[in-house]
């Protein structure tokens, strides 16, 4: 089994659903002849053609539209926002018709709508090319919220995604897309939609993240085992619905948590956590619950030094990590 | 019923005590907290009060004689009370490895420790397994207690339950305290100031902590003297210019440290005394030479990693070992094992520009050798006929700080010596 790319993984498993099911098929700009900005659907137009990968204007309300209308009609839409930055545009389509759909016809239609968006920065992007998205969406329920980290979960999670009922977002790093790499496994396999994995076992304190973060928090967690400190990592892969039970037996075990993410910190996802920590382990903590979020400023900044003064990296997560596990 | 005077520990580190003077006699009369008797520990006197009010019943340690601290040495009650049973065990009855948690446990002292701040699973872990927290010491934040002290604080617990002999079962009334915690002032333990000194305070990071513990602890440990000698590097430096870059195609950077370590090896070779640890029953003598070169990791702290075996390896073998060792320590990668277990260590402060210091001993080992920094100096030579001349060379002075438990003067200087020759006269 060799390794293979973040998007590489993403690829392969648009690839193989569109060959498992004919109802599904792609949309959005430059998905088709073009194969993605980011290469994400290369040669699928070939191998499909432009009927199942379809190159759409320039209108994001349109490109979720035409993918709500097309699930309803029983179709599986692959929707590609550019860039998650571009996704408001169709934040009334996501949040009040997709993810309400089931629930206001009492359960008679339903979405199957995948939207697939990369998020995040590091890459020189700026304000419009950087962002994390994801704390709008988990405000909404009917709607689940999928972010990987490495390219098996990736894989394996876009292809239960595209099998769920309910409408998906699909937030992939994009600065990971070529910089993670990851095995495989071989043939078919799906990872279940709402389970967080321990990708790291330890006993001093729990960090949960997700997403390009994770990268960095297991890199930071090597250095600080070399000072003795045990880490126990924790990827949440789904941020909606959450896998309360994951969390809480880790931290109910280190008593300690320290929650990563590059998306900005007020109102950001780890203030779920933390709330869910503080509500359901009160009685089990050691220390002042932790977060480590970019900075609340209005975008990731263009400036290279300003951008790597906004951004997570993994000797900023070891420094939280230390002084975590000193209180 | 019959009250229990114990041998009091009268410090942290202190595990006996001799009576020196029965201020008492058996049959007299004593109020609590009267004069009863004088303790010596480590050189210092101290007046030992009374735990309760009576008639002296039996005095069991008499004067001139040291037993380990939670010894039962007298007992006080009413006049002809019988002793309990069991009361009667010889004056240097064995007591457990631990008498002090013991002890304290017992005397459940009512000590006013101000505790800071409590984190819910403490106070719940407290509650549910009932534990006076002021007899948990704190490893957190400003002696905070954290959840691994309660966790260690129950086992420990657990062990004494497990362990204690039937004359150790607490009696009723009035216990015997150790003066420390009656009168918490004195404690020589730094109290955490209720009014927080200004300035900005910077917590210690895991590894700070450990180099402060280590550090103190081995100053308490060994008898610390340092000896300094110079060596001519004039062979070491031809040597190493030399092959430089034979080394580098093997993939090895020749570094002076390489060369240090061949000697000192060679020298601990000629001299195993000096490779060796002090035990309670004898100087241990390591059978194979494990190599701690000291490696500076910034403001961040020092670590120690060890080249196991390092008898074993060839200049090359060192020179690549060094290397690796250096750089993964650097960049946070030694594995837990590549730190621990070294029989003697190297520092060389010399590369900070350092002529010569007096390094502390890495516990439990014999001797540190400290490497100086290598300068050109002026020195008198003298050829085969003994004509003297002026020259200059590359020296460095090596300071070797040793424990004077283990070796004396003449030993030290003589390994010192050897090194230094290993230096002089390298050949590869």
């Amino acid at each position: 089994m060799s390794e293979i790319t973040l998007i590489e993984a993403i690829r392969q498993a648009m690839d193989e659903e569109l060959a498992r099911d004919e109802r599904v098929f792609i949309v959005g700009e430059d998905v088709g002849k073009r194969g993605g900005v980011f290469r994400a659907t290369q040669g699928l137009y070939e191998k499909y053609g432009p009927n199942r990968v379809i190159d759409s204007p320039l209108a994001e309300l349109s490109i979720v539209g035409v993918g709500i209308g097309a699930a309803l009609y029983g179709m599986r839409p692959i929707c590609e926002i550019q860039f998650a930055d571009f996704i408001h545009p169709a934040f009334n389509q996501i949040v009040n018709e997709a993810a309400k759909m089931c629930y206001r016809s009492n359960g008679e239609w339903t979405v199957p709508l995948v939207i697939r968006a990369p998020y995040g920065g590091g890459i020189g992007g700026g304000l419009y090319h950087s962002q994390s998205v994801e704390a709008f969406f988990t405000h909404v329920p009917g709607l689940k919220l999928v972010i990987p980290s490495n390219p098996a979960d990736a894989k394996g999670l876009l292809k239960a995604a595209v099998r769920d009922p309910n409408p998906v977002l699909y937030l992939e790093p994009k600065k990971g897309y070529r910089l993670i790499k990851g095995e495989v496994p071989p043939g078919e396999y799906l990872v279940p939609l709402g389970q967080a994995k321990i990708s790291r076992p330890g006993q001093d304190l729990t960090l949960i993240t997700y997403g390009m973060t994770h990268y960095y928090a297991l890199k930071a967690a090597q250095m600080v085992a070399a000072e003795g400190i045990e880490t126990e990592v924790i990827d949440l892969r789904t941020l909606l619905p959450i896998d309360k039970e994951t969390i809480l037996q880790s931290v109910r075990k280190t008593a300690r948590a320290l929650i990563v993410h590059e998306d900005n910190r007020t109102g950001g996802y780890g203030a779920e956590i933390a709330a869910l920590l503080a509500e359901e382990a009160f009685m089990d903590l050691d220390a002042p619950i932790k977060r480590l979020a970019g900075p609340d400023v209005p975008a990731v900044p263009f400036s290279h030094p300003m951008q790597d003064w906004f951004m997570p990296n993994a000797e900023k997560i070891a420094a939280a990590i230390r002084e975590l596990a000193a209180f | 019923m019959a009250t229990r005077v114990l041998m009091p520990q009268l410090g942290e580190s202190v595990v006996e005590g001799t009576v020196t003077k029965w201020l008492k006699q058996k049959g007299d009369l004593v109020q609590e907290m009267e004069p009863l008797l004088e303790v010596n520990t480590d050189k210092v006197d101290t007046e030992i009060p009374s735990p309760a009010s009576g008639v002296l019943l039996e005095v069991l340690v008499p004067e001139g004689t040291t037993v380990q601290a939670g010894t039962v040495i007298a007992w006080i009650g009413e006049p002809g009370e019988d002793i309990p049973l069991a009361a009667h065990p010889p004056a240097q009855q064995p007591v457990p490895e631990t008498p002090a948690v013991q002890t304290e446990q017992a005397a459940a002292p009512v000590e006013q420790r101000d505790l800071g701040s409590i984190s819910p699973v403490v106070a719940r872990m407290a509650r549910e397994h009932q534990i006076d927290l002021t007899q948990v010491k704190g490893s957190g934040q400003g002696g905070r207690i954290t959840k691994k002290d309660l966790l260690a604080y129950l086992e420990e617990r657990e062990k004494q339950v497990a362990a204690q002999p039937i004359w150790e079962t607490p009696a009723d009334g009035d216990l015997f305290r150790p003066t420390e915690l009656i009168f918490p002032q004195t404690s020589s333990q730094p109290l955490a100031p209720t009014q927080p000194l200004s300035g900005r305070l910077v917590p210690f990071t895991p590894m700070r902590k450990a180099i402060a513990e280590h550090m103190i602890a081995s100053k308490h440990t060994s008898a610390h003297v340092t000896t300094v000698m110079e060596a001519d590097l004039s062979r070491v430096v031809a040597h190493r210019s030399a092959h430089l870059s034979e080394f580098a195609q093997q993939g090895a950077k020749l570094t002076y440290t390489a060369y240090f370590a061949a000697a000192t090896i060679a020298a601990l070779k000629a001299y195993p005394l000096v490779n060796s640890s002090f035990t309670p029953e004898g100087v241990l003598i390591h059978p194979q030479i494990n190599l701690g070169i000291a490696t500076s990791l910034g403001e961040e702290g020092l670590i120690v990693p060890v080249i196991r075996h390092a008898d074993s390896l060839s200049l090359l073998g060192l020179a690549r070992a060094i290397n690796d060792l250096a750089q993964r320590a650097r960049t946070r990668q030694l594995k837990p094992d590549e730190v621990k277990g070294g029989t003697f260590t190297i520092t060389n402060h010399g590369v900070a520009g350092s002529l010569f210091a007096t390094p502390i001993i890495n516990q439990p080992q014999c001797a540190i050798l400290g490497i100086g920094a290598i300068q050109k100096r002026v020195v008198v030579i003298e050829d085969e006929w003994g004509n003297e001349a002026l020259a200059i060379r590359p020296m460095v002075y090596l300071s070797l700080t040793f424990d004077h438990r283990i070796l004396d003067g003449a030993g030290a200087d003589a390994f010192l010596a050897k090194v230094v020759e290993g230096l002089e006269k390298f050949s590869a």
